[in-house]
């Protein structure tokens, strides 16, 4: 990847970041420690990668997105406000009783949403059926979900793993965003799920494990998805729970809780400074 | 109007399927390993390609259902309605019913009729599960004839619909001619002094009640009610207002199903006495099936009696 071309990527992942902090400000609530943990894939996905329309958000050759942890969403509403979905604007708007911006994503409501999730578990299924859908109908688009590694101790994802290995489901990438974080405390003192790659690779998944903030990494996973044939492919993603924020990274407090004015502007005033750098 | 032809209604959802896969080529039909007793085996025979078992993983199954639906094709998920309702409530709730994804759930072996597997397998909270989710539709067919109509109306409808079938051979209630439209109960016996609502297999034994009921002199009328959700509030006011009594019979709980829905149509338009017929919120238990639907109360002689007693009531 280009120096321009990472520099943009960066531009905009700063950008969706104070999206992000935007919304949960306003909201009063949310998850913002793991929606700064994934804005560096997703401005990679949405700027490099996925075949998606914001003039025609439900073209049926488009790739799909699940974001199976749903509760980053206000990650990927502003990646999709960045990308033209719906106004930036309306980010501020998000989990108001008068606003589509739903705490968790609704495919009714939100363009560019795929597939409505937050209970945790059920998104890599549902990406699952979408990859199996394509292939059914010798259809070449792809699906793209993230997990958290907190969500891995669902059940479910592993009900989803097994099934789309032994189907060979190629055109499907599940990226786990290892942050090592979950409400209660680290994985270590929860339940940890690892190691996680060998688990998908028992599984039948091609796997990848890199660093989740490392954009030449996420490219060049990308690319070896889309060459890999016969087996899904997991990228597990070594990440920092609220990355970009100082007082926010590797802190479990702020899983689920909303920065107050002080926070806000602090924070907002990094991420300003982070992108006059990217721009400078 | 009743043939001597008995049919579990599982066997017709099966023969449908086929029927529906020469139709339409966007329609799926997924199982969880079970697809010989849900009978969508059939529709695997026949369209190997267009059958998706994921195994012994109910809450993938309607996930990956969803995935499906929301690609463009006509899901069929296939389970036992413990399965089916129970073990993937939420994955129902929340990946097809929230979203209002376009998968039609073949819930067999539902109730007590699932016979000598016992408790574990006998759901009786099915439709008190799926009524309490927003915009799920809920058919429970009484017979082979009125199941292929519940399985061809809800391949027409958009959205999620929930298909109540029973691994019993019941009587065929009705001829070719029926008509079935989502919705809509219908009078199979005309009365006045007591109104029998039935579903499922507790059609036939309404209409044998009825039969018997006029021994006593008491007059009842018989509504088959296929449609749980939305039910026909309708018909139901109709019945009170005409014959000021209703008993209701469903091979379900007492709580949370038809008997429920009936109860709270009469409550809010037409208070009049409303007695259910029903399984009297206890677990089931291995046996013969027949055996077991008499045991728990399942039968003509239960709800005439209920009739009796509903009749007694009136003011």
């Amino acid at each position: 990847m280009t120096d321009t071309k990472k520099k943009e990527l960066q531009i905009f992942a700063t950008k969706a970041r104070m999206g992000v902090l935007e919304g949960v400000y306003n909201a009063k609530a949310g998850h913002p420690g793991g929606s700064l943990s994934i804005c560096d894939v997703l401005s990679v996905l949405y700027n490099t990668e996925l075949r998606v329309d914001p003039k025609n958000p439900k073209a049926e050759n488009r790739d799909r997105f699940v974001l199976s942890k749903g509760h980053a969403a206000p990650a990927l509403y502003a990646t999709l406000a960045l990308k033209g979905f719906f106004p930036v604007e309306d980010l501020k708007t998000l989990r108001k009783s008068d606003s589509y911006l739903q705490g968790h994503p609704n495919m009714d409501k939100v363009p560019g949403v795929d597939m409505s999730t937050g209970s945790l578990g059920q998104g890599i299924s549902t990406a699952v059926g979408m990859a199996l859908g394509a292939k059914l109908d010798n259809a070449d688009y792809r699906v793209y979900t993230i997990l958290g590694d907190g969500e891995l101790q669902e059940g479910q994802v592993w009900e989803a793993a097994m099934f789309a290995g032994n189907k060979g489901l190629d055109n499907l990438v599940a990226f786990i965003d290892n942050n090592n974080l979950q409400i209660d405390g680290t994985m270590d003192e929860v339940n940890a799920p690892y190691p996680i790659g060998e688990k998908f690779a028992a599984f039948n998944w091609n796997v990848l494990e890199i660093d989740g903030h490392d954009y030449d990494a996420i490219e060049k996973a990308l690319a070896d998805a889309k060459a890999c044939k016969g087996k899904p492919t997991a990228v597990v993603m070594k990440t920092v729970k609220g990355k970009g924020v100082s007082y926010m990274e590797n802190a479990v407090g702020w899983h689920g809780s909303a920065p107050n004015t002080e926070q806000y502007e602090q924070a907002m005033a990094e991420l300003n400074a982070a992108l006059a750098e990217l721009e400078a | 109007m009743a043939e001597a032809v008995k049919c579990a209604t599982r066997e017709a959802y099966g023969k449908t399927l086929v029927e529906l896969g020469e139709k339409n080529d966007k329609v799926l039909v997924l199982d969880a390993d079970l697809a010989a007793a849900t009978k969508t085996g059939m529709f695997k025979k026949a369209f190997p390609e267009r059958f998706i078992d994921v195994g012994i993983a109910e809450g993938n199954l309607m996930g990956v259902a969803a995935g499906l639906a929301a690609t463009g094709h006509i899901v069929f998920a296939s389970s036992f309605a413990m399965f089916a309702a129970g073990r993937a409530f939420e994955q129902v709730r929340n990946s097809i019913g929230y979203p209002h994804l376009n998968v039609k759930i073949g819930a067999t072996h539902a109730g007590i009729s699932v016979g000598e597997d016992g408790a574990s397998h006998q759901c009786c909270e099915d439709i008190a599960l799926m009524r309490s989710i927003p915009g799920m539709v809920i058919l429970n067919p009484a017979d082979d004839v009125e199941a292929r109509a519940c399985v061809l109306a809800a391949a027409e409808h958009e959205g999620p619909v929930y298909m109540r079938f029973g691994r019993l051979a019941v009587p065929r209630v009705f001829d070719e001619s029926y008509q079935f439209e989502i919705g809509k109960g219908a009078v199979l016996t005309e009365g006045d002094d007591v109104t029998i609502v039935a579903t499922g297999l507790m059609v036939n034994e309404a209409l044998l009640a009825a039969e018997a009921l006029k021994a006593d002199g008491i007059s009842a009328r018989v509504v088959n009610m296929a449609t749980i959700k939305p039910i026909d509030r309708e018909i139901i006011v109709d019945s009170a207002k005409k014959t000021g009594a209703i008993v209701t019979a469903e091979e379900h709980n007492i709580l949370g199903g038809l008997g429920s829905a009936v109860a709270e149509v009469v409550c809010e338009t037409v208070p009049v006495p409303v007695l259910r017929v029903g399984v009297e919120d206890v677990f089931g238990k291995s046996g013969p099936a027949v055996e077991l639907l008499h045991i728990y109360g399942l039968d003509a002689q239960h709800i005439a009696e209920k009739a009796k007693a509903a009749v007694a009531l009136k003011a």
